[in-house]
């Protein structure tokens, strides 16, 4: 349990001091929620956008179901889910969290892969093909290379909302930043450091995984940015 | 030529047809037409025509409906389409050559696909990268950093990379600007002449055609085969009215494209050594009827001088002026009649690498064209 004294300020720096390793072990939690939602959510994402790819005509079902998902707020999905799988043990609580945080990956995912894919210049498909690729290699060589900008923009956007919607998960009693603000805002005097940390940590790390993604598309792509004009 | 028995054909079409799905009229009709060797047929028609099918059907990247087509004597339908087209090479308006590769990885696409040695696959880099004339600085960049005509000059290397006996082309110089369609289309008739390959070029340009084709297709809406031809036949005697409105007028123009200049236009002109005398000058432009004269130092041509300012003095004295445009032996007559009207003197000098040919006037060229 956190050690906690009334603030007298707004901030209370002792708190913070006192609870390092609290912190820490959210922030981690925090990440691993994440991290598993994120992988999961590309690899249904890149299943569902490969037949969407292949089958144009399931591209509107496939993102008006994923739209759909999108569109139920977070607690709701809890809500729904939780009957399905149960919340008895901490590994029912965590699948039903992630449930919840990779439907809210998939538009986003699809959208960009199947976007970057169809992208690819006509003209370069079809050298591809005139070259002798084989469609396994076309697709792996040139296809998905070429549609990475795309892919890693929409990780990026995929991240940042995860991080944000893992904050709720909290409510299940999983851990990660949000149990600070829960826990802050739980007291019979709301204790505001507490509140704070929560937010400025998953904001922060937002931001960190989001500068931290672009620099590795970056690097991935190096011709994309030497081509622009 | 065209009539000739031919006993080496690299590509056979034999009743070729390609009806596509949903459509009422075939793209391509039962077509039969012969490639040979190190031979560069193109093929010509309006939109529609089924030009482009017809190419895309020899590398199978569109299969035909019936009939039967044979590169070096195999089926293509018998090779798998991966390992038929690695040996063909394919070149597209579009260019295509892959963004996320630099030129070098772009040109080492097709040995690379056949497994060749890291090795070998930079020495064949090195020598493309000779062949098209590009610049080694080029071979790290990615390909929107080069312009149009760089782009397809490496989409040409990327075609020719693992020396594939067989050239597909399908308007290739399409999207380039006029000068620079120019420049690539005299790179690669020069190419072609040293390296004999066996090449199938779609076109809608009639001029494009008569410059670099062998033999010219024409093809008509629905891939009926109108006409099959060398250019100067073609131009000569049109097999039907479809054939004679679609390379339209100035059939004459478009023939003498097809001629050089050579020895019979060419006459000796109002030219003198510098080292004659004012006198010999004058009595030679009383004799062309002209008020200037050409000077020679040897076989150079210096340039010309008026009559006003030679006024005795030694001719090695005076400061010529450059002529303004000049041909080559191998120029075609079209350019020469081109520069003859366009100049003020309507003559127009003949110079082969610095050494004075002669000049060409408009009389020359008329009695060529009457022979």
């Amino acid at each position: 349990m956190i050690l906690a004294q009334a603030a007298s300020s707004l901030f209370d720096w002792d708190w913070v001091g006192r609870n390092i390793d609290s912190i820490w072990r959210r922030t981690v939690e925090h990440l691993a929620l994440t991290g598993v939602a994120l992988v999961a959510g590309i690899v249904i994402a890149s299943a569902l956008a490969a037949v969407a790819i292949r089958k144009p005509r399931t591209y509107p079902t496939i993102t008006a179901a994923t739209g759909l998902l999108y569109t139920i707020p977070a607690l709701a999905v809890f809500a729904l889910v939780a009957p399905l799988v149960g919340i008895g043990t901490v590994t029912q609580r965590f699948i039903t969290a992630e449930i919840a945080l990779i439907s809210y990956t998939l538009l986003i995912l699809i959208r960009n892969i199947v976007t970057g894919v169809n992208g690819v210049p006509a003209g370069v498909r079809e050298a591809a093909a005139g070259m002798g690729y084989s469609e396994g290699e076309r697709i792996r060589q040139i296809e998905l290379p070429l549609a990475l900008p795309a892919v890693m923009a929409g990780i990026r956007i995929a991240t940042v909302t995860v991080i944000g919607l893992v904050t709720v998960t909290s409510l299940l009693g999983l851990g990660g930043l949000g149990f600070f603000i829960l826990d802050g805002l739980r007291r019979s005097i709301i204790f505001p450091t507490e509140i704070i940390v929560g937010v400025v940590l998953s904001v922060a790390l937002a931001a960190a995984l989001d500068i931290g993604l672009l620099g590795i598309g970056r690097v991935l792509t190096p011709w994309a940015r030497e081509g622009d004009r | 030529m065209g009539s000739q028995v031919q006993t080496d054909t690299m590509i056979r079409l034999d009743n070729v047809a390609k009806v596509f799905a949903g459509a009422s009229q075939p793209a391509v009709a039962n077509l039969s037409l012969d490639v040979d060797r190190g031979e560069l047929v193109v093929l010509l028609g309006p939109s529609g025509c089924g030009k482009t099918t017809t190419l895309k059907m020899i590398n199978r990247l569109i299969e035909p409906t019936s009939g039967r087509i044979e590169v070096d004597g195999r089926d293509v339908m018998s090779v798998a389409p991966h390992e038929l087209r690695r040996s063909i090479g394919y070149v597209i308006q579009e260019v295509g050559l892959f963004p996320h590769r630099t030129i070098a990885q772009n040109m080492a696409t097709v040995p690379k696909l056949l497994g060749w040695d890291a090795g070998r696959i930079n020495e064949r880099v090195a020598e493309l990268t000779v062949l098209v004339g590009l610049d080694r600085s080029m071979l790290e960049r990615y390909p929107t950093e080069l312009s149009g005509g760089q782009q397809q000059r490496v989409g040409v290397a990327r075609a020719l990379a693992a020396d594939p006996p067989v050239l597909l082309m399908d308007e290739p110089f399409g999207a380039v600007d006029p000068i620079v369609r120019g420049h690539l289309q005299w790179e690669f008739l020069e190419l072609q002449s040293r390296l004999g390959k066996t090449v199938v070029f779609v076109t809608h340009d009639i001029d494009e055609a008569i410059l670099l084709g062998s033999r010219i297709a024409i093809l008509n809406v629905g891939g009926v085969l109108e006409q099959h031809d060398t250019p100067e036949r073609i131009l000569a005697s049109p097999a039907n009215e479809f054939v004679e409105s679609f390379i339209g007028g100035e059939r004459g123009l478009r023939r003498l494209a097809l001629r050089p200049i050579g020895e019979a236009v060419v006459s000796r002109g109002p030219v003198i050594d510098i080292t004659g005398t004012p006198d010999e000058a004058v009595r030679l432009m009383e004799e062309h009827g002209v008020s200037w004269v050409g000077l020679l130092s040897g076989d150079q041509l210096l340039g010309w001088v008026d009559a006003s300012e030679i006024d005795g003095r030694p001719l090695a004295a005076l400061t010529p002026r450059e002529f303004l445009v000049s041909l080559r032996s191998d120029s075609s007559l079209r350019s020469a009649l081109d520069a003859v009207v366009t100049s003020h003197a309507r003559m127009a000098v003949v110079v082969d690498d610095g050494i004075y040919r002669g000049m060409v006037d408009l009389e020359a060229i008329a009695e060529e064209i009457t022979e």
